[in-house]
């Protein structure tokens, strides 16, 4: 699993990666958000300081965007599509499944819209998008998510 | 001998039914058989609801095998799969299947017929033939072929792709940029991502084209972060592409420079509106802009830039090819050419339809997408995304004509229908409208950020029949309010659905609500 803690230097070295610039905010927080699970405070205070940005400024574009966890999320990432092609497949039926059959260690999001409408419901697990989910299948993602994670 | 060949898509619909498991048992199959085979990964041709849909090579012919699940590999090479034999799974030559053959494929037409990330299939198939001839007749020319096509923008708004062309080559500016909007946020939609994945070249001569015509040397595709089997494929294509010479300075020899830069988008709906997607790419809280000044003259980064869908984009290299009048031919009244619909939700034949203008929503649902998956009578069918209205069986046979879904107060958007059966709750269906704008809007303007929230307020005391005649009326004159107040598409159309619910299935409210 992605480790949930990131250091000053991996920052620094995503920032590097974008030459630092300011207006690349958005592609930096989305790549710790990506390896690292979320954005903490110290991550915001060193991204001001290195894009020459405000903190305010930093804060305002991390609490916009819904990818951008402000918690460490747990150790596996389900989104369950909540739009309306998906709802049309049952995806409000398979969000109370998944309630009633998740653990601690995973975090159910919502997601609208995976673009997998024909193949609906869809739900992206870890980063990986399934198609015609039904509860069966659901469960059987879950099953091989913690033999992968374990 | 040389190597038979087998594709299996790598995209998004394909590989969440299995198709990368089906790719890996093919490899393990022939090798036990000791057969050799050059798997091809290329994009879907659109028949979603036969993914994974794999196919051989045999002779000149591709014959087609549907829904083939990876447990399914070792019985298919018993029954000679790899000559094309018979097998429940079959579907016959990819050419004959009526889903696909019987389509108007003007933007798809290379979609799922080439290897995705081959440049080498991509030049065999008239890959960069439309740059170079836009080289040959010149940026205006180029321009006038556009507007003479009458391409609309296909991202929703419909707004003429020439005259939005012309605006920035004729605004002025040391610097201009091209930015592809890859946003494909509705509900009910993948076009733009069905055509990304299978045909990511397609895009980047669009792009190129679109900067060479404006003046533009810079294209940035703001891609939505929903999408990471996209990004690593575009990701590839523009490295592959630059690498050849067909992106950066002087792109071969021509003495035109252009080059793109990819960004991801952070799951934000709003982002997909034109001016929200410039500030995000400037790396800002995607909050909408007032217009004026347009994009076109003062966009990204304060500088003149063509902001155009990834489906608009790639209907011009044809059009560059073969003539605008041509694709001018096709079509309907002021909705000239065709559109790639998408059918979706709850329908037996989900995928992609590329259609001409004028086709009706019932032929698309029912000659293609064949009714209900779930075999019950279709109940509403929301066409144009979250902010698109919910149209009732009687009014299946509206044709798909921007102008036509304008006078009953609907739109074609970018292309999305969605079908729901007769067990969906309409109700249920006009509170999420508004609490998706709730959750979704950028908060600049009053009507959207306040009447969102409020409409879901109203709409639950509708729904349990809490002074019903009062909250209908107060619901009708936030959806005015919202509509007329709204600063863009967001607070200002999602009154649309909501309206549609009140005056087609308002039994779904309350049972005394009024009518």
């Amino acid at each position: 699993m992605t480790p949930r803690t990131i250091d000053n230097e991996a920052v620094a070295t995503i920032v590097g990666r974008f030459d630092s610039r300011p207006e690349m905010l958005v592609q930096i927080l989305q790549q710790i958000v990506q390896h690292h699970g979320w954005i903490s405070e110290d991550v915001i205070r060193q991204l001001a300081s290195e894009l020459n940005l405000s903190r305010a400024d930093v804060h305002g574009v991390v609490e916009y965007y819904h990818d951008f966890r402000t918690e460490p999320p747990g150790e596996h990432i389900v989104k369950i599509c909540q739009a309306e092609a998906c709802q049309a497949m049952g995806s409000r039926e398979l969000t109370e499944h998944a309630n009633s059959v998740l653990d601690e260690d995973t975090t159910l999001e919502p997601v609208y819209c995976l673009g997998n409408c024909a193949c609906a419901p869809a739900v992206m697990v870890n980063g990986k998008t399934l198609g015609r989910v039904s509860t069966e299948r659901f469960d059987a993602a879950l099953a091989a998510m913690r033999e992968a994670g374990s | 001998m040389s190597a038979i060949r087998v594709y299996v898509p790598r995209e998004t619909s394909s590989v969440s039914v299995g198709a990368n498991e089906v790719a890996v048992a093919i490899a393990r199959e022939a090798g036990n058989a000791g057969a050799s085979i050059e798997l091809v990964r290329n994009g879907s041709w659109g028949a979603s609801w036969l993914e994974p849909l794999v196919e051989v090579e045999v002779g000149e012919r591709r014959i087609a095998y549907g829904n083939v699940e990876a447990d399914d590999v070792p019985g298919l090479f018993a029954a000679g799969f790899l000559e094309g034999g018979e097998h429940e799974r079959r579907l016959g030559p990819i050419d004959e299947i009526p889903y696909l053959i019987t389509q108007d494929r003007w933007t798809f037409w290379r979609i799922g017929l080439v290897e995705s990330l081959s440049l080498d299939d991509f030049l065999l198939h008239q890959g960069f033939k439309a740059l170079r001839k836009a080289w040959e007749i010149g940026a205006d020319a180029v321009i006038d072929t556009v507007t003479e096509a009458g391409l609309r923008g296909r991202g929703g708004a419909g707004f003429p792709t020439g005259i939005k062309w012309r605006t920035v080559a004729d605004a002025e500016g040391d610097q201009k940029y091209v930015a592809c909007n890859a946003d494909e946020g509705d509900s009910g939609t993948f076009s733009d991502r069905m055509l990304m994945e299978g045909d990511p070249f397609g895009l980047i001569e669009s792009m190129a084209i679109a900067g060479f015509a404006t003046g533009a040397n810079k294209g940035y595709i703001y891609l939505r972060s929903e999408y990471p089997l996209t990004h690593t494929i575009l990701t590839r294509a523009i490295d592959t592409a630059r690498e050849a010479g067909w992106l950066g300075e002087n792109i071969q020899g021509s003495g035109f420079d252009f080059d793109i830069e990819l960004h991801l988008g952070a799951g934000s709906y709003v982002c997909g509106e034109e001016t929200a997607m410039l500030e995000s790419l400037e790396g800002k809280k995607g909050i909408v802009r007032y217009k004026p000044p347009l994009p076109a003259i003062e966009g990204l980064f304060g500088k003149p830039t063509v902001v155009n869908n990834v489906v608009t984009l790639a209907s011009v290299p044809n059009i560059v090819n073969l003539g605008g009048e041509r694709y001018a031919g096709m079509g309907v009244n002021r909705s000239k050419g065709s559109l790639a619909f998408q059918l979706a939700g709850n329908v037996k034949r989900g995928g992609l339809v590329e259609k001409s203008f004028g086709v009706t929503v019932r032929e698309l649902i029912e000659e293609y997408g064949g009714g209900t998956a779930s075999g019950r009578p279709v109940k509403a069918v929301q066409i144009g995304g979250p902010l698109g209205a919910y149209l009732p069986e009687e009014q299946l046979d509206t044709p798909l004509d921007y102008e036509a879904f304008m006078e009953i107060g609907a739109m074609i958007g970018h292309g999305g229908i969605v079908v729901f059966d007769d067990t969906a709750n309409m109700a249920q269906q006009a509170r999420f409208a508004m609490e998706f704008c709730a959750i979704e809007s950028c908060g600049k303007c009053t009507p959207c950020r306040i009447g969102s929230t409020r409409g879901v307020e109203v709409i639950d005391k509708l729904i349990s029949g809490e002074k019903r005649d009062e909250s209908y009326d107060l619901l009708v004159e936030l959806c005015d309010t919202m509509e007329d107040a709204s600063l863009c598409a967001m607070g200002g159309m999602t009154p649309y659905p909501v309206r549609s619910v009140l005056k087609h299935f308002a039994k779904d409210f309350a049972p005394e609500a009024k009518a």
